[in-house]
């Protein structure tokens, strides 16, 4: 028996999974004795979130090489399917622990079956041409939310795309989807502990994707698309599956979303979030899992610790912003630069573990 | 009956007759050549027999079914796998992976089975991994099996194509110039190899070439291409010798 060797797939996906861990221990501990502030603790969800959001994106942008802008409007899917699921059972349902993973599983699957209607005309195209028509599919789905009207009383369901008005509601009726002022009365199920436990799914099924033989089949595609229909790959069966699990697992942080806020309204999905993630997975590296959850985190972060440090300094902190990403893309990008970092953490490394083996790295 | 054969085949680019009234036949175990000096069309034959142009006349059949106009996926699955002039490798995959992902519809398992880590994957995935090394192996490259494939020598990226290539389990195996760019040393490997392959893996191979070193050394039999049309076609001494092959490439 040789010794025990750890392939460096699952060394790159446990080691992600070990940092997410820790930084959930850390902040439980930093909540518990109190050290956190309340713009800190206000903001855990939304770490969660656009994590979810931006390593989903890295499967169709990093693993299947396509550019997707409709990151958005699956969330938005996903966030409206799941509250009006949630508003609807709230008093049938009173456990939180059986209505929320449904609620979850509710916003995932529509996002999918979404992006999945979606990929079939979509998936033909490529490069630029498919970033903008998921663009504006994305803006598509946000619009038909701000302009529809949902309502449901004892003879059944209410559509309308006009109005409230004309719903004719009989006196019992209650609203579902109020036009732009959306949805109203969720349960405020997520929860950091939630949030935190789908991200670690989320993790987990993306490295077993990547790390399958359906992952190893995207990454031909992406590398070489005649020869992986050479050796008989199918190529639109691996590109709608892997939109469709980017969808889902966007649905699913489109529900976390929805259910930490009172208001659900679709203006928030616009294209600038859908661009903002792709900012996430493009500055945490195309094709790093990892990087980019610690990128969603940080850049979600840095504008609010801005907005705090002080009112005049405040001010600018949009600029600093935009200064901080073109530095980091700057520093991503250059391959110098990349590789004076690669050198200096191997040198460091060599001064802890006496290791010199170099593993494979295609997709961390 | 032979393995295929083809019959008639031609193909038009708009005015351009790329290919026309083409046919040959090859038997089970042959190792066959396919010549003709630049732009005859030997590559554009390999596309319509690989699916990737659809003929506009003719028939080819393999092992007894017609194979005409299908898909590329479907004619790989019948039996046909091909390597390319201009290298085509999954770069970003280490040379395992290259060969694991010619094994994919061979060993299949669904992307559930995959993202919840059943058992069967761990079974699957242990033989894919097996049989790649003993695909690897016959190519010497099984030492360098957890290399990024576009870290490789170029000789060594030709050989792992066709390893690729031989992964899907294919009845007759295509060449496109497997010795391009390769020194004289390098290209009597290449010729050992595939006789290895014919021999051991009991394919069928049909090759284009320009090196005649290769072409004489291991063809048994040869077609010769000239402007989209057959010229020759004979045992190779008897073929290399033809006055009109002579005058095909070296002109009057």
């Amino acid at each position: 028996m040789k010794k025990l060797k750890i392939k460096p797939s699952t060394r790159s996906s446990f080691t992600t999974y070990a940092i997410v861990t820790a930084a959930f221990i850390a902040v439980q501990i930093m909540i518990s004795t109190g050290s956190a502030s309340n713009m800190f603790k206000g903001l855990l969800i939304p770490f969660c979130v656009y994590s979810i959001a931006a390593a989903s994106l890295n499967l169709t942008v990093g693993i299947l090489g396509e550019l997707s802008l409709g990151q958005a409007g699956f969330m938005c899917i996903g966030a409206y399917s799941s509250a009006i699921f949630s508003v609807c059972t709230k008093d049938t349902i009173t456990s939180a622990w059986i209505r929320f993973p449904i609620a979850l599983l509710i916003g995932g699957i529509f996002a999918a079956i979404f992006g999945i209607l979606i990929g079939i005309p979509v998936l033909r195209l490529r490069g630029d041409y498919l970033a903008i028509v998921t663009l504006a599919f994305g803006e598509i789905i946000k619009n038909v939310f701000n302009a529809l009207y949902v309502g449901y009383d004892s003879s059944g369901l209410h559509f309308s795309l006009t109005s409230q008005g004309d719903l004719n509601l009989a006196p019992d009726g209650k609203m579902l989807i109020n036009g732009a002022l959306g949805v109203k009365g969720m349960p405020q199920d997520s929860t950091f502990v939630i949030g935190f436990v789908v991200l670690l799914l989320t993790l987990i099924i993306l490295y077993n994707f990547i790390y399958s033989s359906t992952g190893r089949a995207v990454m031909s595609i992406r590398d070489n698309r005649i020869a992986a229909e050479s050796v008989g790959l199918n190529i639109t069966k691996y590109k709608l599956i892997t939109f469709g699990l980017t969808a889902f697992l966007a649905g699913v942080a489109g529900a976390i979303f929805s259910h930490n806020l009172s208001t659900l309204q679709a203006s928030k999905f616009d294209y600038n979030l859908s661009i903002l993630i792709l900012v996430f997975v493009v500055l945490g590296g195309i094709g790093s899992i990892r990087g980019s959850v610690i990128a969603a985190i940080v850049l979600t972060y840095l504008p609010e610790v801005l907005r705090k440090l002080n009112s005049d300094f405040g001010k600018y902190r949009m600029l600093i912003y935009s200064v901080v990403l073109i530095v980091m893309m700057i520093f991503t990008s250059n391959a110098k630069i990349r590789g004076f970092f690669a050198a200096s953490f191997a040198k460091l490394k060599g001064l802890i573990i006496k290791d010199k083996n170099t593993p494979a790295k295609e997709a961390e | 009956m032979a393995l295929l054969e083809v019959k008639k085949l031609g193909i038009s680019f708009g005015g351009l007759r790329a290919v026309d009234d083409f046919s040959v036949s090859i038997e089970k175990g042959d190792l066959y050549g396919l010549i003709g000096p630049n732009g005859a069309g030997k590559t554009t034959i390999f596309n319509l027999l690989t699916g990737v142009y659809k003929p506009t006349d003719g028939s080819i059949t393999l092992d007894g079914v017609n194979i005409t106009g299908k898909s590329t996926i479907e004619i790989n699955k019948a039996g046909i796998a091909r390597t390319f002039q201009n290298i085509r490798l999954f770069s970003k995959l280490s040379v395992l992976d290259n060969v694991k992902a010619g094994l994919t519809n061979k060993y299949r398992y669904s992307t559930a089975t995959g993202i919840f880590r059943l058992p069967k994957y761990f079974r699957l995935e242990r033989e894919m991994t097996e049989r790649a090394l003993e695909l690897l192996r016959p190519f010497e490259l099984d030492g360098d099996a957890d290399v990024i494939a576009a870290n490789l020598p170029y000789g060594k990226q030709r050989k792992l194509e066709i390893a690729r290539a031989l992964a899907t389990d294919p009845k007759l195996l295509l060449l496109d110039e497997p010795a391009a760019g390769m020194n004289p040393k390098e290209t009597a490997g290449l010729m050992n190899t595939i006789l290895t392959v014919r021999d051991d893996f009991g394919v069928t191979v049909l090759l284009i070439e320009h090196d005649m070193a290769l072409v004489s050394g291991i063809c048994e039999k040869l077609s010769v291409l000239n402007f989209g049309q057959l010229l020759c076609e004979g045992p190779t001494g008897q073929v290399l010798n033809d006055p009109e092959v002579i005058k095909a490439y070296l002109g009057e």
